[in-house]
């Protein structure tokens, strides 16, 4: 691979601190949003990416969560819904030089927004998507979303809702995403290595926070969240490791040589070497999937956590990059003269 | 053996060739319009094809035709009738003949009209020989025979040779009237370069409709036009269309702005020309993107706008309704960004092919909010170029989106256009922020990102990468000044004001009048309407009539002396290929009883029509 596209962004003259990130204006999301703890966590992983904060910008759309770029003291747009990574696709392939970030959340990204965003997956864009899902219409005061799960009853739904819901990792992997993940707002440094992990990447980074709305769609995540409840529930996934989860670490995930599909098991000497082993750099998507479909939605139960997948695919920006500068060792460094006057002229004598 | 032949001079020629939408009668077209432009003719002309890629054989909503005025003076439009019609097919003869004057020349393809051929387009008995076509001069030629033969020796099978038959048909036009040939030689060389046999079929095809001209004795007469060398000043000239002026000029401005251009666009006719032609020019530093949609294209280029670029969008009519909400979003970000709509018959899909100017009250209003913007109309498709250049020097000017409204008719029409020298093109400079712009109370130097210039009300152009500037912009309404969020009401209703203020105050040039005779009655026009008003001007004028003639390049804001001319005349026409949109803006602005002529049948005006229409206003 080449060098890493980071280093085309200019780095910072001096040591960065979470503060230098919080920009003067007040945050005003509800008290005990989850919203408060993503900020936080990417202002305090800022620093740590050592880059000019310049160069660095926040683009989002409608939305509870696309607020973000206001609290941020880099450069920002709150643009308008759904279309956010279709504006950060514009500023991402024009200028190379910046780091760009899109904050969407489930109705923006994956509702009114659901084209924009499957297609800079499929192109690998060089943006780092962070989707704060908390399963619920917030700012419009409690519909449901397109994650929301079937039957939910919400001012929109009094007899429950009716459609069933995306799983947005599903739905990356589907769409060629290179890098799909997904964290929790609450779990701080899991949310911050998986930022890490997404920075990193070149191309289209798409991280799933689950992300509480306490005030319409309170405990969405508790069956992840609850310490005794999580150790049955959540699955981490870490590149390179057998898939086992469970409080005494006694459950795995192997593959049924039957259907060829994934399944949960309960480990056994017998079993043990069956376990999967989880790899996230594998080309084929087959496997990231199959992970994907593990959880229950209602439930939540075999949820997992973290890198679903990170693998290497031409970025678009380079192309486009490319195909500039190999049309000027084609055709030369422009000549407007030569461009206007074309090949079929005539004059005419005064 | 040849024939003696008579030479008649002609000071003018209006061509329309016409055929199945498979018969290449736009390459024809493009091939004479090129021989003659290069002759020095000038020329306007007027493409015509259905919508379907390949519309039913022989049937008449599949007749593609392409239609050709050239003259030794100078010429505004693609003329009302045709002198000559070349009917490749029945369904090109009926579809054509109601505009063919009696006495013009017809010259059909005889081999194609076979019974069940007429049947198809409702002809019981063969108009070649039931005396329908007794009014006019008809030249009845096996074209289709005489192509096949002709290509023999090229053991092609028989429906390959057959595709040649527009080739032959051009080789007799361009035998008819003196075209010169080298170019329409080396093209197809050049075309089917990777088939060298199709190339070497093609040339025999139109060199056999040439020898067939010379030789026959049907054609007893060819036709000289003389150059039109006194219609033009001095200088090198091209032919260009619309869609390729627009082009150009969009290259133009980025470079005399020095900035990277940035093209976000959907595919949609009439507009897609101007992406494909954009993507050829890459070594300009012009990006292109084609999105998954219009809203993305739009916001592609409006994102590309924020980080520095000069930022386009390309689109028609419905693409516009899809693109309003971030057109929206630009007005209240205040970036420049270059909406171009190519207008088409609408509502709807309408008619895709077909021209319009429908859509100037969809780009004045059609928006949520108080959302005002530049509007710009170019006249004829070589000032396409122009009007690109002038869009972009307000929305650079005025940090502001600009609308750039051209239709299908200048888009696919084209004219000879003389090359400007790069160094008379407008200097269109612009400076980014470079530090804080405003002084706190206390001392403190901050950058305001919605602290405007006093005279333009333009707000600074601060792009990421430039340290000390970080600020956030959005859609929500902005404090005066900083730019934070405020729902404060006496500042919203600032601000609206504020940006009502910035479109009404942008500097554009005085309204010219052409009014040789002191006329009582205006005719005042936008947009591709020029060439056939003022051809219906000249006629209305040769005939005695006063007439005062005025067209408006700038929409929005109306050149600040509109009002003093309206009121100088007793009578204002306003043609319009709409339902009167620019009249109800007049009459809404300055209270003036303008009257509408319009017209919507996806054809521009023809110039004969109009002027009746001129005179009977005068009249009245």
């Amino acid at each position: 691979m080449s060098e890493s596209l980071l280093n085309l962004v200019p780095k910072a003259e001096a040591v960065q601190t979470m503060k230098d990130f919080k920009s003067d204006q007040e945050v005003r999301w509800c008290p005990g949003c989850g919203d408060y703890a993503v900020l936080a966590a990417v202002q305090g992983f800022m620093p740590e990416l050592g880059l000019a904060k310049e160069n660095i910008v926040f683009v989002s759309g409608i939305g509870c969560s696309s607020r973000f770029p206001y609290y941020m003291n880099t450069y920002g747009m709150h643009s308008i819904h759904g279309r956010a990574p279709a504006i950060a696709t514009g500023l991402a392939t024009s200028r190379r030089d910046l780091s760009v970030w899109v904050v969407t959340g489930d109705g923006d990204a994956l509702s009114i927004g659901g084209n924009h965003l499957i297609h800079a997956l499929r192109r690998n864009v060089n943006l780092k998507i962070l989707l704060f899902n908390n399963r619920i219409y917030g700012l419009t005061k409690g519909q449901y979303s397109p994650t929301s799960e079937v039957g939910k009853i919400t001012k929109s739904t009094p007899m429950g809702s009716l459609d069933a819901p995306f799983n947005p990792v599903s739905l990356a992997i589907g769409a060629e995403a290179t890098f799909v993940a997904r964290t929790v707002d609450s779990d701080r440094k899991h949310l911050t290595e998986v930022l890490r992990r997404a920075a990193e990447h070149d191309g289209t980074a798409l991280v799933e926070i689950y992300q509480n709305c306490n005030i319409f769609n309170d405990g969405a995540f508790e069956a992840l969240k609850d310490k005794d409840q999580a150790k049955e529930a959540v699955i981490r996934l870490e590149h390179g490791q057998p898939i086992r989860f469970g409080a005494k670490n006694d459950k795995g995930v192997v593959r049924d040589p039957a259907t060829g599909d994934l399944q949960v098991v309960t480990v056994t000497p017998d079993n043990e070497d069956r376990i999967l082993v989880h790899d996230a750099h594998t080309p084929s998507p087959t496997t990231a999937f199959a992970l994907s479909r593990l959880a229950d939605p209602d439930t939540l139960h075999h949820t997992p956590i973290g890198v679903f997948r990170s693998v290497e695919r031409p970025v678009y920006d380079t192309l486009m990059a490319d195909q500039l500068d190999h049309a000027v060792e084609q055709h030369g460094k422009s000549d407007l003269t030569a461009l206007l006057t074309g090949n079929d002229t005539w004059s005419v004598a005064g | 053996m040849s024939v003696d032949h008579e030479v008649r001079r002609l000071d003018r020629v209006i061509i329309r060739f016409a055929g199945d939408s498979g018969d290449g009668m736009q390459l024809t077209g493009d091939r004479f319009t090129s021989e003659t432009a290069s002759f020095g003719n000038d020329l306007s002309t007027l493409p015509n094809f259905p919508a379907e890629i390949r519309a039913p054989a022989g049937t008449l909503p599949g007749v593609s035709s392409f239609q050709l005025h050239f003259a030794d003076h100078d010429i505004l439009t693609p003329g009302d009738a045709p002198d000559v019609l070349v009917a490749m097919n029945p369904a090109a003869l009926k579809a054509n003949i109601a505009d063919v004057p009696r006495g013009g020349e017809i010259i059909v393809n005889t081999d194609e009209f076979a019974k069940r051929a007429m049947a198809k387009v409702g002809y019981a008995t063969s108009p070649l020989e039931d005396g329908s076509l007794d009014g006019y001069r008809v030249h009845p030629v096996p074209l289709t025979t005489l192509t096949i033969e002709a290509l023999k020796e090229f053991g092609l099978s028989r429906k390959e040779a057959e595709r040649s038959k527009n080739m032959f048909a051009l080789g007799l036009l361009s035998w008819m009237y003196h075209r010169p040939t080298e170019g329409t030689e080396a093209f197809l060389r050049s075309k089917f370069a990777k088939k060298p046999q199709i190339a070497e079929a093609n040339v025999a095809a139109f060199r056999a409709g040439w020898n067939f001209g010379e030789t026959t004795e049907d054609f007893a007469v060819s036709y000289e036009v003389a150059p039109a060398t006194r219609a033009f000043p001095a200088g090198t000239y091209r032919n260009i269309s619309g869609n390729l002026a627009l082009s150009y000029g969009l290259i133009a401005a980025a470079t005399q702005a020095g900035l990277p251009l940035y093209l976000g666009s959907y595919p949609i006719t009439p507009a897609s020309d101007i992406l494909h032609e954009l993507s050829r020019h890459k070594n300009f530093g012009v990006r292109t993107f084609q999105a998954e949609d219009e809203i993305a294209g739009i916001g592609a280029a409006l994102g590309a706008a924020f980080g520095g670029s000069l930022a386009v969008t390309t689109t028609s009519g419905p693409g516009v309704a899809l693109k309003s909400e971030t057109i929206g979003l630009a007005v209240s970000l205040e970036l420049p960004l270059l909406v171009v709509d190519i207008q088409r018959g609408g509502p709807s899909t309408g008619l895709p092919t077909k021209t319009e100017q429908a859509d100037l009250l969809q780009a004045m209003y059609g928006r949520n909010g108080e959302a005002p913007l530049p509007v710009v109309a170019p006249k004829t498709p070589a000032d396409c170029f122009d009007a690109a250049l002038e869009a972009a020097r307000i929305a650079l000017t005025y940090r502001t989106p600009v609308f750039l409204l051209s239709d299908g008719y200048l888009a696919n029409g084209s004219e000879p256009w003389r090359i400007p020298e790069t160094g008379s093109l407008p200097d269109l400079t612009t400076a980014f922020a470079t530090g804080p712009n405003h002084t706190l109370a206390d001392g403190t130097e901050v950058f305001w990102p919605y602290k405007r210039d006093p005279e333009t009300l333009a707000r600074p152009w601060a792009v990421p990468g430039t340290p000390g500037l970080e600020h956030r912009i959005g859609g929500i309404e902005k404090q005066d000044g900083t730019g934070n969020i405020s729902y404060d009401p006496a500042n919203h209703d600032l601000m609206v004001r504020t940006r009502q203020a910035k479109i009404d105050g942008i500097t554009v040039p005085d309204l010219e009048v052409d009014d040789p005779d002191g006329a009582d009655t205006l005719v005042l026009g936008w947009g591709s309407t020029y060439g056939p008003i003022t051809a219906a001007v000249r006629r209305v004028r040769r005939e005695g009539g006063h007439i005062a003639q005025a067209h408006l390049r700038h929409l929005n804001p109306f050149p600040k002396n509109l009002g003093e001319v309206l009121a100088r005349y007793g009578k204002v026409v306003v043609p319009e290929m709409n339902l009167g949109q620019l009249a109800t803006l007049v009459r809404a602005q300055y209270l003036v009883d303008a009257r509408s002529h319009t017209q919507v049948n996806g054809m521009p005006f023809k110039a004969e029509q109009l002027a009746a229409a001129l005179k009977e206003a005068i009249d009245e």
